[in-house]
């Protein structure tokens, strides 16, 4: 069935049509980086997820953290409860890993402030 | 009297626009810099903002929040810059020479200090429930979307189970995501105006993800609780933006959070006398961010509210640089008689600089501004002299009131300006 997504490369923001049946096709389009969104977004669609984790040991009672690379979207949840799961200890600094090949997708868990 | 500590800058903000004007500042020649931030850290409001895609413009990645300050916060002690961190400056004064900025904080009590130039970096705040007059009881549960986030993000306190969100501003977008993330429902996020007032990327992948509906021209008409929100009535508007009856659907929420709008945070300035743009809520300022107030300069969301902190950071560059030539070599060297003001018409809310000072532009001059409305169609945007003479015009496929717009003009093109207006339009 064709799906309707808006394409978010640029503010323009193009109400793509992609065909999953017709190899993916895009219509609605007005630049190629449209096309490539667009098919991107419907076979593998990923995103970074963002977040923050528990620290003890410093003012902070939060840290913010971040996945280094787009995981799976339909991984974002269960990825959700193991950020939820940590406990960190300051100090930290931005990069130090926490998570490494998060539920194999190759991402890391990474801290994003330094804190303590 | 006690001794009154002077600098060479002082800059009001620890935020993106402070952090990039201090450094600019001191590339730029300056060594007795000092920065004042009321929180306990710096970096403002990225420290809050720890979704990514900050820096794309400026450093070409994407950075979270925090990220994005650490890059310049690092680059403070190298420079020298000196910082007053949980500080809080309470009054500015203009004289002739210099610039007095009366501070107060827990570990040094009531200073006087001073400088030759000073830069106002304040950011801005959020309006509010009151600024926008929904009726109903006011029960708990209703917060402005960054005042959620900043609960949620750094003090880890989740603020509410089932939510609605009104006005669709990159803030309460960002929040609906984030709540759906940490567990909430988040039911609907409604915009009273016929189109969303955030970025695109922000619509899809903060609303759409997660299947959130967006109610455009609706708005929230009543909020019922006796302790705590209980119930939530969205009405569709008209064209007028008056509620249609017969439209109403209801909402059984705990939470509201409030995403409609930003206003620069200008007591300080006002106090001292610095004259503010009533369209930008912003002081105004000529090429070089430096206001009406001689040696007092702006930069950031004081100056007006900007979607891309990439911007912010530009501009404070741009006015900590400026900050440093007026120490340096000082004033201006254009005469009252040759400022051109800028004019716009009714398809453009403001620009910022609002004034050049044509013989101070080294090489040109920025012109930041936002359309008022939606142009889908490829148009002009043009520049006209008092004669009618078009001095510049640029092309757009297509621009937004969301997405702030910006034109280069170069300084042999202001020298052909004759009077002393430049009105923009847009033409299509």
């Amino acid at each position: 069935m064709v799906q309707e997504i808006i394409c978010i490369v640029c503010p323009r923001g193009c109400h793509l049509k992609v065909d999953p049946e017709n190899d993916y096709e895009v219509t609605g389009n007005s630049c190629p980086r449209g096309v490539t969104y667009g098919k991107a977004e419907l076979k593998n669609p990923t995103r970074v997820v963002t977040s923050t984790v528990k620290i003890k040991g410093a003012d902070l009672k939060r840290c913010p953290v971040k996945t280094d690379q787009p995981i799976p979207k339909a991984k974002m949840q269960e990825v959700m409860q193991l950020i939820n799961a940590v406990d960190l200890e300051a100090p930290v600094r931005v990069g130090d890993v926490i998570i490494e090949n998060i539920l194999d997708t190759e991402a890391k868990l990474v801290v994003c402030r330094d804190i303590g | 009297m006690q001794n009154i500590k002077e600098y060479q800058l002082i800059i009001v903000g620890g935020g993106p626009a402070g952090l990039a004007a201090a450094i600019s500042a001191a590339k730029s020649g300056l060594s007795e810099i000092l920065i004042i931030e009321r929180d306990k850290y710096l970096g403002g409001i990225l420290n809050q903002c720890i979704h990514n895609g900050f820096g794309l413009h400026y450093f070409k990645e994407e950075l979270t929040g925090p990220e994005y300050s650490k890059r310049f916060i690092d680059l403070l002690s190298e420079n020298k810059i000196e910082v007053a961190l949980d500080t809080m400056a309470l009054n500015l004064e203009n004289t002739e020479d210099w610039r007095y900025v009366h501070v107060m904080s827990s570990s040094d009590g009531y200073r006087v200090l001073r400088s030759k130039a000073l830069i106002l970096a304040m950011g801005c705040r959020e309006r509010t429930r009151m600024n926008i007059q929904i009726p109903g009881t006011r029960a708990a549960g209703i917060f402005n979307a960054g005042q959620a986030q900043l609960y949620v993000n750094l003090e880890g306190y989740m603020v509410g189970k089932k939510v609605i969100i009104l006005g669709s501003g990159d803030v309460g977008l960002i929040m609906a995501r984030r709540m759906t993330l940490e567990g909430a429902e988040v039911v609907a996020c409604v915009e009273v105006m016929p189109y969303p007032g955030g970025l695109n990327r922000n619509i899809v992948q903060c609303l759409q993800d997660f299947n959130i509906p967006l109610y455009l021209s609706h708005t929230i008409t009543d909020i019922k609780g006796r302790n705590r929100v209980e119930q939530v009535t969205v009405q569709e508007v008209d064209q007028f933006g008056k509620p249609v009856a017969g439209t109403e659907i209801y909402y059984d929420v705990d939470t509201v959070l409030l995403s409609v709008g930003l206003i620069p945070e200008n007591e300080l300035s006002r106090e001292a006398g610095v004259e503010i743009d009533p369209r930008t809520s912003g002081p105004m300022v000529y090429e070089n961010k430096e206001t009406r107030s001689k040696g007092v300069f702006a930069c950031g969301n004081v100056l007006h509210v900007h979607d891309l902190v990439d911007f912010v950071t530009e501009e404070g560059e741009s006015a900590g640089h400026a900050a440093a030539c007026f120490v340096q070599d000082g004033g201006c060297v254009t005469e009252d008689a040759n400022i051109i003001s800028i004019k716009t018409d009714s398809n453009i809310g403001y620009t910022v600089p609002q004034q050049i000072r044509v013989d101070d532009v080294e090489k040109a001059v920025r012109v930041f501004f936002r359309v008022r409305k939606i142009f889908k169609e490829p148009s002009r945007i043009v520049f006209r002299d008092q004669s009618n003479a078009e001095i510049a015009s640029f092309k757009r496929p297509f621009m937004f009131p969301a997405e702030m717009e910006n034109v280069n003009l170069p300084r042999q093109l202001l020298d052909k300006i004759s009077g002393t207006e430049l009105t923009v339009s847009v033409e299509e």
